[in-house]
């Protein structure tokens, strides 16, 4: 008689690289890609509110950090980021109320996430920011 | 134990099947997002508006009642949501014996950064 509590090969799904990528798809992934990216933001939030606590010297290192090339780099990826998942979510809120399942609503939605929302929002958000920068 | 339990007695014993608790991390996922919606949006639009201040406005900006409840807001509601992301994201993607600790790891590092965040804020509210 077989062991009931051993390890048995549980069945598996065809591996992803056997899918053609698709907009929905690749939607899917980004919203989790930029999820994690979001959570090292959170950090980098953290030791700036941890910084302008501890005193001017500690704030004005992070600024410059973050005024940095490389910093602005991250900061502006960051920004296509949080759009791509604020408008990812917002999406996947709109799915919750059970609206928007039909595939040209999916390719809409999906579409409106990538374009309309995401890059142009980020292009507005740093213009306004740099014009305010001065 | 639900009566309706398709199970056979053996799968029961080994414990296949809902651990039961997915509905209520669904939804603290939605709840936490809908939050996140406008308190990101500040978060974001302060951020620019601050692009060019110093540290002393800065500071001044933080202390203000609206700016410093909105963060602590927004800090809960974020690492609350963050937790419950990087959760299934470590559940789903990482098999080997590092996911027990990779889980504990994130729960806890989650509520260290949000209390740190939190402290910072209230620090910056009531001392400077």
């Amino acid at each position: 008689m077989s062991n009931p509590t051993a390890k048995r090969p549980r069945p598996l799904s065809p591996n992803i690289q056997n899918y053609r990528p698709q907009l929905t798809s690749v939607l899917s992934i980004v919203n989790r890609i930029t999820g994690v990216v979001l959570s090292l933001c959170a950090v980098v939030l953290v030791i700036w509110l941890i910084a302008a606590a501890t005193g001017p010297q500690a704030y004005t290192a992070v600024q410059g950090a973050i005024a940095s090339w490389p910093g602005q780099i991250m900061l502006f990826a960051s920004t296509f980021a949080f759009f791509l998942h604020l408008r990812g979510g917002i999406r996947h809120l709109v799915w919750d109320t059970v609206h928007g399942f039909e595939l040209r609503s999916i390719y809409a939605s999906g579409w409106l996430v990538v374009v309309a929302a995401a890059a142009l929002l980020t292009a507005a958000a740093w213009i306004v920011g740099l014009w305010m920068a001065g | 134990m639900n009566p309706q339990d398709t199970r056979s007695p053996l799968a029961r014993a080994i414990g296949l099947g809902s651990a039961n608790t997915g509905v209520g991390h669904w939804w603290a996922e939605r709840v936490s997002a809908v939050a996140l919606v406008p308190l990101t949006l500040w978060l974001v639009a302060s951020i620019i508006a601050q692009s060019g201040s110093d540290y002393a406005s800065f500071i001044a900006w933080l202390g203000t009642p609206l700016a410093s409840i909105a963060m602590i807001l927004l800090l809960i509601a974020l690492f609350h949501h963050t937790a419950l992301g990087l959760q299934v994201v470590i559940e789903d993607y990482v098999h080997s014996g590092r996911k027990f600790a990779a889980l504990v790891m994130t729960r806890l590092g989650c509520i260290g950064l949000a209390t740190a965040g939190i402290v910072a804020t209230l620090r910056i509210a009531f001392i400077e």
